[in-house]
């Protein structure tokens, strides 16, 4: 079992997670809120990526990004009713963000979280986050939150989640100290769903995050920082920061991992085609 | 050349969606040049205000959002004039409840007092959360139950515009904390039986509270709900529960509730709109039991507040309207507009957008032919706490939202609301019904521009002149009449349009209110379906005199079906008048 484990691609055990995410999501609490918005995401996602690799790099990339980007997408955006066009324009702006904003050939942004956090700065009348919470059901969280556990650990990046979520916990005791009211009340939103996708495929992508494991344990921490603030200034309603405090983690990751990133590989000299990068994720 | 083609691409792709965002956002206003509406509470004597109940310390730190419910109107004749009459509730200990009628004058006066209604919120009884009325003894005059955070209480009409406390020999004395009731005969025995909603649970005393594990313990599927209860009307002004018997008993956190028969096999089925919770159709089997229906409804969880009735297409079905919540950039469930297929296919289908669909934070709606031109317009009541503008709870709300439900279960998890606004200073939706062209907000246009927190919604033709007016309840507010001023006569006549009928049904074999009787009238080329409402909308009740209105339309033929399962076809009748109709015995 520990061989067979080993042998598989971690990036397939993301897949396997998101794809159990998805359909215990959508066969226990009809998380999608439509098939046409699955079918629209996952469709725009996987012909953007298979058209732009082959048309600027000559060959056709592995769509297991795509997949994950897209059902990421599909499960957290939650526009008006009945309207798509966030579905396909967030899809298409994910995954081409890969081809357009780079520095030294690699990308700065997760693809999901540049979409989410575009849709939700620039379309916030047509678009919010993830109004569906799955219930709130503890049992299902907390199997999701097992495998994803497991799959973390698999795919080495257990230190990037684990670190997050201690950094979370630490600064919801501090702003429970600022700003009164129940601690429960600033613990709370790591037990929701949108959590689960943050801290197992926007934080732990390996593609969009530093070399070293000491500085992605300290990028995360920095993200949860500037959550922080941003949770700080909703609490002060801050009425200039009002459109990040929607969805404060999310946008303090599309704001400090393109910085993060930059950075590192400015310093390091990094540079390359994003497929001739080694996986990091390979054992 | 090709990452410049690409990047072309995306820029073209990021305008897009700014186009498209703000076409969502500007789909919000439309010209009217048929709807007019001019506010007259206090020039027509109305001076009502309601307020909030205040309830125990322990949840003190979010009383604005627990205590937000409880304005509501109901319309009823109540002393048989042809005239109808207004009853507003109160929901504060010591603050009455207001029942004015109607001096046909174009005024109204308070008689609430004098007829033994008004002092109906007290310690120990609870505080009220609507009304409903209806001739549950079929003595020819509309009775009134009043439902409550308490006991509710029901209220014999002597006749004399005075009413008598029959609550405890109803056998209704049952502790509830409810928000919405419906008369209905499900049973067709010509006996008005009674369905009370239950939202927060029976057990909960929020003046005494035992705990603070009060709240739902899901945003999307919470069962934990007060338990609705469907009182059978056996005579002799007596109800027995046969909830369970029947198999309607919901914990889904009910907040409305409307009768009417969805699926045309003669009786009486309940649509239900639930907070935290999908919405739920029962089919009535015969008046033996409900059952449950698989219609589209069960996966497509919102934050239900109303239901409402109304034949959108004039396809003579009844579609259905539940309003729910959209605030920008939180979270957009959106309202349904669920357009009955259940003959054809077994289901609704869901088709609200723009306008439609975002309202706001949406209460009491009601459908009502405002501008007599055939087709159903909507009117919308929004907003919630209206407090301090500058403060928004929905940030703080947001924290607990998405957690797991044994946090936010518990009311002192919840961050304090302190002074701040959730959803507050929203305005009324007008919404003009242009047929295939869809609907159009026409609020503003058409003089509807308060920003209080409305709750509940009625229509009724209030001075007899062929048109339809509005009442809205405010939480904490004035209460608001708005009254439809007609077009110009001659330009009507010119344009051969606004014609209209209404239709003030006496059952004899059913009850005598006629409550569930099913209305088709035939116009034009189109017909219009409508059923005599024993409440709907959220803690509202329309007149249930039916106004048609019928356009440029030649009046055709006109099809009740009543409670009793009868039918009766009338051919002939003129337009532009009311006609009594009584059943045939």
């Amino acid at each position: 079992m520990r061989t067979f484990a080993a042998a598989i691609d971690p990036r397939y055990l993301i897949v396997f997670l998101i794809t159990l995410v998805l359909v215990v999501g959508e066969a226990r609490y009809s998380i999608l809120g439509g098939y046409d918005r699955l079918a629209t995401t996952l469709g725009i996602c996987i012909a953007t990526e298979l058209l732009l690799s082959w048309w600027l790099r000559g060959r056709v990339a592995n769509v297991a990004s795509a997949y994950i980007t897209g059902i990421s997408l599909a499960l957290l955006i939650k526009p008006q009713a009945n309207i798509l066009w966030p579905f396909a324009l967030g899809a298409f702006l994910s995954i081409a963000s890969k081809y357009v904003l780079t520095y030294r050939g690699r990308h700065l942004w997760n693809p999901s979280n540049f979409g989410i956090a575009l849709l939700v700065l620039v379309a916030a009348d047509s678009v919010a986050i993830l109004s569906h919470q799955w219930g709130n059901d503890l049992r299902i969280n907390l199997v999701i939150w097992a495998f994803g556990l497991a799959v973390a650990w698999r795919a080495r990046v257990l230190h990037v989640t684990l670190t997050y979520v201690a950094c979370f916990a630490v600064l919801a005791v501090i702003r429970n100290a600022i700003v009164g009211g129940p601690l429960l009340a600033e613990l709370a939103p790591i037990t929701g769903p949108m959590y689960q996708l943050f801290v197992f495929f926007m934080v732990t992508d390996p593609r969009t995050t530093v070399s070293t494991r000491r500085g992605r344990m300290l990028v995360v921490a920095l993200v949860a920082i500037f959550e922080t603030l941003i949770r700080l200034a909703g609490d002060f309603q801050l009425p200039l920061l009002r459109p990040f405090y929607v969805s404060p983690p999310i946008l303090a990751l599309a704001i400090v991992g393109p910085l993060a990133m930059w950075w590192d590989l400015r310093r390091n000299g990094r540079r390359g085609p994003e497929e001739a990068r080694p996986v990091v994720l390979t054992p | 050349m090709k990452r410049l083609v690409v990047t072309l691409a995306f820029v073209a792709a990021i305008i897009a969606v700014v186009v498209l965002n703000g076409r969502a956002a500007g789909s919000v206003a439309g010209s009217s040049d048929a709807i007019h509406l001019s506010e007259v509470a206090h020039a027509s004597g109305i001076d009502f205000v309601h307020q909030s109940p205040t309830l125990d310390p322990k949840v003190e730190h979010i009383a604005a959002h627990i205590a937000a419910l409880g304005a509501c109107v109901s319309v009823a004749d109540v002393n048989n004039d042809n005239w109808p009459d207004l009853y507003f509730t109160s929901s504060r200990f010591g603050t009455p409840n207001a029942l004015y009628l109607n001096e046909k004058d174009g005024t109204f006066r308070d008689v609430s007092a004098q007829a033994g209604i008004a002092s109906l919120n007290r310690a120990g009884e609870g505080v009220s959360m609507g009304a409903v009325w209806g001739d549950y003894d079929n003595d020819g005059f509309e009775d009134l139950l009043v439902y409550k955070w308490g006991y509710p209480q029901l209220f014999r009409n002597l006749g004399n515009v005075t009413f008598a406390d029959v609550t405890v020999q109803s056998g209704l004395r049952v502790w509830m904390n409810s928000n919405g009731a419906v008369w209905l005969d499900f049973d067709r025995d010509g006996l008005l039986d009674l369905y009370i909603t239950g939202y927060f649970r029976s057990d909960i005393d929020f003046w005494n509270l035992r705990t603070t594990r009060i709240m739902q313990h899901s945003w999307e599927f919470a069962t934990n709900g007060g338990k609705n209860l469907l009182f059978k009307n056996v005579g002799n002004g007596r109800f027995v529960d046969v909830t369970d018997s029947l198999g309607v008993g919901s914990t889904r956190w009910t907040l409305a509730a409307a009768a009417a028969d969805f699926n045309d096999d003669g009786w009486p089925d309940l649509y239900l709109a639930n907070d935290y919770g999908p919405e739920e159709l029962f089919l009535n089997r015969e008046g033996k039991r409900f059952e449950l229906a698989r219609a589209g409804l069960e996966d497509d969880s919102k934050s239900g507040m109303a239901v409402v009735l109304g034949d959108v297409y004039n396809r003579g079905r009844h579609d259905v309207f539940v309003t729910n919540i959209s605030v920008k950039g939180f979270l957009f469930q959106g309202n349904n507009l669920r357009v009955n297929f259940l003959k054809e296919l077994g289901r609704f289908d869901e088709v609200a957008t723009g306008v439609v669909a975002d309202a706001g934070w949406a209460w009491g709606a009601q459908f009502g032919d405002l501008n007599n031109d055939g087709l159903l317009d909507l009117v919308v009541a929004n907003g919630f706490i209206s407090a301090d503008s500058t403060r928004d709870y929905w940030y703080a709300m947001s924290k607990i939202a998405g957690a797991q439900g044994n946090i936010f279960e518990d009311a002192k998890n919840w961050p304090p609301i302190g002074r701040a606004s959730l959803s507050g200073y929203e305005r009324s939706r007008v919404l003009l019904n242009r047929g295939e062209a869809g609907f159009v907000d026409v609020a503003e246009a058409a003089g509807v521009t308060d920003r209080l927190d409305g709750r509940s919604v009625a229509m009724a033709d209030l001075f007899n002149r062929g048109v339809l007016d509005v009442v809205i309840a405010n939480q904490k507010g004035r209460a608001l009449l708005y009254r439809s001023s007609p077009p110009d006569p001659l330009s009507l006549r010119e344009r051969g349009n606004g014609h209209w009928i209404a239709l003030k049904l006496i059952g004899s074999r059913s009850n005598r209110s006629a409550i569930g009787a099913e209305v088709t009238v035939e116009f034009g080329g189109g017909r219009q379906r409508q059923v005599v409402d024993g409440g709907m909308g959220f803690c509202g009740q329309n007149d249930r005199r039916l106004h048609f209105g019928l356009g440029n339309g030649r009046l055709g033929r006109v099809t009740i079906r009543w409670p009793s399962g009868s039918e009766q076809v009338l051919d002939g009748l003129a337009s532009d008048q009311m006609h009594v109709v009584t059943e045939p015995r």
